[in-house]
């Protein structure tokens, strides 16, 4: 129900993030989210920033899969 | 549906319904119930193209073009895709009143500039000036007329089941650019547009390859659009590949936020075209020879189940339907 | 190999990796014991995405997706969107809306039909641009059209607070905001269709926590899994559901830990309670839902729409033959309904089901090879 995308904090004036995904940038409201820092992922929703990306638990999850993939893939090729 | 809207605008379904039910309708002639990007006539034992566009854009001058070379190139190639060598054009002008010379004089120059590169020449045309207010700064309409070589006979009736589609480059970035360009959006890409002229593809293409059933160039309603006009009423349906299509990243990068699929997002320099299987490698080594089409792809395949339908292989592996843009492409949050 | 992070990411993309998504479909059929298990997704953008990446063709046949209450275009009454044709009919006021809204039809009209006889209508990306708006025109009031859930509240509740510092005095907001837990639990009470577990809408969730659903795992006996809205996020929810139904468990997990904490955005709560308070609010097909809605709070009047301009509603008048209220509570699918792609199509849209960008219709519609033509 609510469109929101990741995107990374390329600068901070006031509560006006820049942010970046993929080339395009946008910028977000940080009025939600007031101690994030250059450098960091933001969930953007209708031009706010509502929440953090954590990115560790990110790649983790990626992490997992991609070791499950390897071991489909290993036992396919035995 | 009783008042226009701008979705009737927008190359979609209302669009086309509109031009079934009323121009069709009351206009009735062959050359035009073919609606093809140009009428194709017969006179005095040669075939002739023969198109009209009008430009409506906001800003005049964005990244990559303005609406001069807009309208150029947007004539040039729907009498280019239909086959035709394009040969002469007209320039009709409607400025508001108010509007700067020095930028009219910067869009003609760029006109002319793009008619050089082109190979046409633009040989009449009108202006009218209207009252501040009632026009966004100003509109222009180019006509032209190209000559069809007498062995070309580009037809959707050619098309076989096996048959390739491919697109000569990357998608989407026209509309990107506008949308970048564009304040209400908030947003800063570097992509730029990629209007350009496609005659020296096209011509090349059809004096190389035998098999090169129809020709297209996506413009409003995206990609997504022209795969379903190829379709629409036909015996066969169109398989593409998600993962073949080629799509900058800074495109997507746009559109997730937005709520868009580039696969609706005009082009103005881009080529689709349906070719036998055999001659695919042959078109893509044509194609990648113009630095315009140096990204082009095989991106799909005719097939003839199901029929009157476009398919998109998802990259997970399974078939949906891919639809052609119904209204207006808005901004949405959910 | 292991993932290394690159400036190249993201944090799309690899979750749409088609090693990935296989990887888990995998392991979806490993775990697979035939049973015939109906999960709902609440989330308007689940479906999308499910629909999007073609998801469902690729689950085992005995794994059955239903599409929730979860649009917000969807789920508003037609007499609400009455109301913002009227106030946009005013000649003093200009209307600032999401795009989403434009085209969903009232009684006897839409926003878009309206703009295209001359109302002054704007579409924002960000409620803030309605500010732009109102300090721009003076001498107009600007009227945003609030729509949304837990997600979006709280940017209108900055922009209330904002327009509160800036002290703008012809700025106001039509809320029709609504809240989860309370619909959830209407649609269970309902019992009218059999949910084995449910899909949870990471986005809202990223605002409440995860605790929110605690009543339903233990009230109801019903899993439900956080999920992200990427295709792996979706089939990695989809196993999570499936171990619980496996081992008979019903429990609240958290698949989306990217978006999600468990105790929610504080400050966007905080905001969203200072300036909204809960009130009883219709759902378009599912009927009045106590506590389900927000309204604007006493502190934050001088912005209530309702406060500040008297609106006469025509007599609402819904479309006969349009069981959209059915389909959102998952009892029916578009294929059930006659109007469906006969008379209802996104040009000619009856019902908000149809219009809506996540709603069930439009989403069948768009992407069912077999449901048209």
């Amino acid at each position: 129900m609510c469109l929101a995308i990741p995107m990374k904090i390329i600068k901070i004036e006031d509560n006006l993030a820049t942010a970046e995904i993929s080339g395009a940038k946008y910028k977000a409201n940080i009025d939600l989210v007031p101690d994030v820092k250059i450098g960091e992922y933001i969930i953007v929703h209708a031009g706010f920033a509502i929440e953090k990306l954590d990115e560790e638990s990110a790649m983790e999850t990626l992490r997992i899969w991609q070791d499950v993939a390897d071991f489909h893939d290993n036992r396919e090729k035995r | 549906m009783d008042k226009i809207l701008k979705a009737h605008g927008s190359g979609g379904k209302y669009t086309h319904d509109l031009i079934k039910n009323l121009f069709v309708k009351h206009f009735c002639n062959d050359p035009l119930s073919e609606l093809q990007d140009s009428a194709i006539l017969n006179f005095s034992g040669n075939k002739f193209a023969f198109t009209t566009d009008s430009h409506v854009i906001r800003p005049l001058f964005f990244p990559g073009g303005d609406i001069g070379k807009l309208a150029v190139c947007g004539t040039v190639n729907d009498l280019a895709v239909c086959g035709a060598k394009p040969l002469w054009l007209s320039c009709g002008m409607i400025i508001e009143e108010g509007f700067e010379i020095a930028n009219l004089e910067k869009i003609v120059i760029s006109m002319q500039k793009a008619a050089e590169e082109s190979g046409v020449i633009i040989v009449t045309g009108d202006t009218k000036v209207v009252e501040s207010g009632s026009a966004d700064g100003l509109y222009i309409n180019t006509s032209g007329v190209g000559v069809i070589p007498d062995n070309v006979e580009l037809s959707l009736k050619n098309v076989q089941p096996g048959d390739s589609i491919i697109i000569s480059g990357n998608i989407g970035e026209h509309a990107s650019a506008i949308i970048s360009a564009r304040e209400e959006f908030n947003i800063e890409t570097e992509l730029e547009s990629d209007c350009a002229s496609l005659n020296s593809l096209t011509e090349l293409l059809i004096k190389k390859i035998d098999t090169i059933r129809i020709m297209r160039d996506p413009t409003r309603g995206g990609l997504a659009t022209t795969l379903n006009e190829f379709v629409e009423n036909q015996k066969f349906g169109i398989r593409v590949f998600e993962e073949n299509i080629p799509i900058r990243n800074e495109v997507i990068g746009l559109c997730e936020p937005l709520g868009f699929d580039p696969l609706y997002l005009a082009n103005e320099g881009k080529l689709l075209c349906i070719v036998g299987q055999d001659d695919a490698n042959k078109v893509l080594q044509i194609l990648r020879s113009f630095s315009i089409g140096k990204n082009a792809c095989i991106i799909g395949e005719v097939i003839d189940n199901p029929n009157g339908r476009v398919l998109l292989k998802t990259r997970i592996g399974s078939d949906r339907v891919l639809d052609m843009l119904t209204g207006e492409m808005l901004p949405r949050i959910c | 190999m292991t993932i290394e992070k690159s400036d190249s990411m993201n944090y799309i993309e690899e979750y749409r990796d088609s090693k990935i998504t296989r990887a888990i479909l995998q392991e979806i059929f490993r775990h697979n014991k035939f049973i015939n298990t109906n999960y709902m997704e609440i989330c308007g953008g689940h479906t999308v995405a499910i629909f999007k990446h073609g998801l469902r063709d690729t689950l085992p046949a005995n794994i059955k997706l239903l599409s929730g209450p979860g649009c917000p275009v969807c789920v508003t009454d037609i007499s609400f969107i009455d109301e913002a044709i009227e106030l946009a009919k005013k000649k003093n006021v200009i209307i600032a809306t999401f795009g989403d809204m434009l085209r969903v039809p009232g009684s006897y009209s839409s926003l878009m039909k309206e703009k295209s006889t001359g109302a002054d209508i704007r579409i924002c990306y960000s409620a803030m641009d309605s500010l732009k708006i109102a300090e721009n025109n003076p001498d107009k009031e600007v009227v945003f059209i609030g729509v949304g859930f837990e997600t979006t509240a709280p940017a209108i509740g900055v922009t209330i607070k904002t327009a509160k510092q800036k002290r703008l005095q012809n700025f106001s907001v039509l809320s029709s905001h609504k809240t989860m837990p309370n619909a959830i639990r209407a649609l269970l009470d309902a019992d009218e269709v059999a949910i084995n577990g449910f899909i949870c809408p990471g986005h809202v969730s990223a605002i409440t926590g995860t605790t929110m659903y605690d009543f339903v795992a233990k009230e109801y006996n019903i899993p439900c899994v956080i999920s992200g809205f990427e295709p792996s996020d979706i089939l990695e929810t989809i196993l999570m559901l499936m171990k619980q139904t496996n081992t008979g468990e019903a429990k609240v997990e958290n698949q989306y830990t990217r978006g999600v904490k468990k105790e929610g955005n504080l400050k966007a709560l905080e905001i969203l309670n200072d300036v909204f308070v809960p009130i009883d609010i219709k759902w378009r097909g599912i009927g009045l839902i106590p506590s389900s809605g927000l309204g604007i709070s006493r502190r934050y009047s001088e912005f209530d729409t309702r406060k500040k301009i008297k609106i006469d509603l025509p007599l609402p008048k819904e479309i006969s033959g349009c069981i959209c209220g059915e389909i959102m509570r998952g009892v029916k699918t578009p294929k059930d309904c006659t109007l469906f792609a006969k008379v209802c199509n996104p040009e000619n849209p009856q019902g908000a089901c149809m219009v809506s960008a996540e709603g069930s219709c439009g989403t069948y519609y768009r992407y069912m090879p077999d449901m048209k033509k």
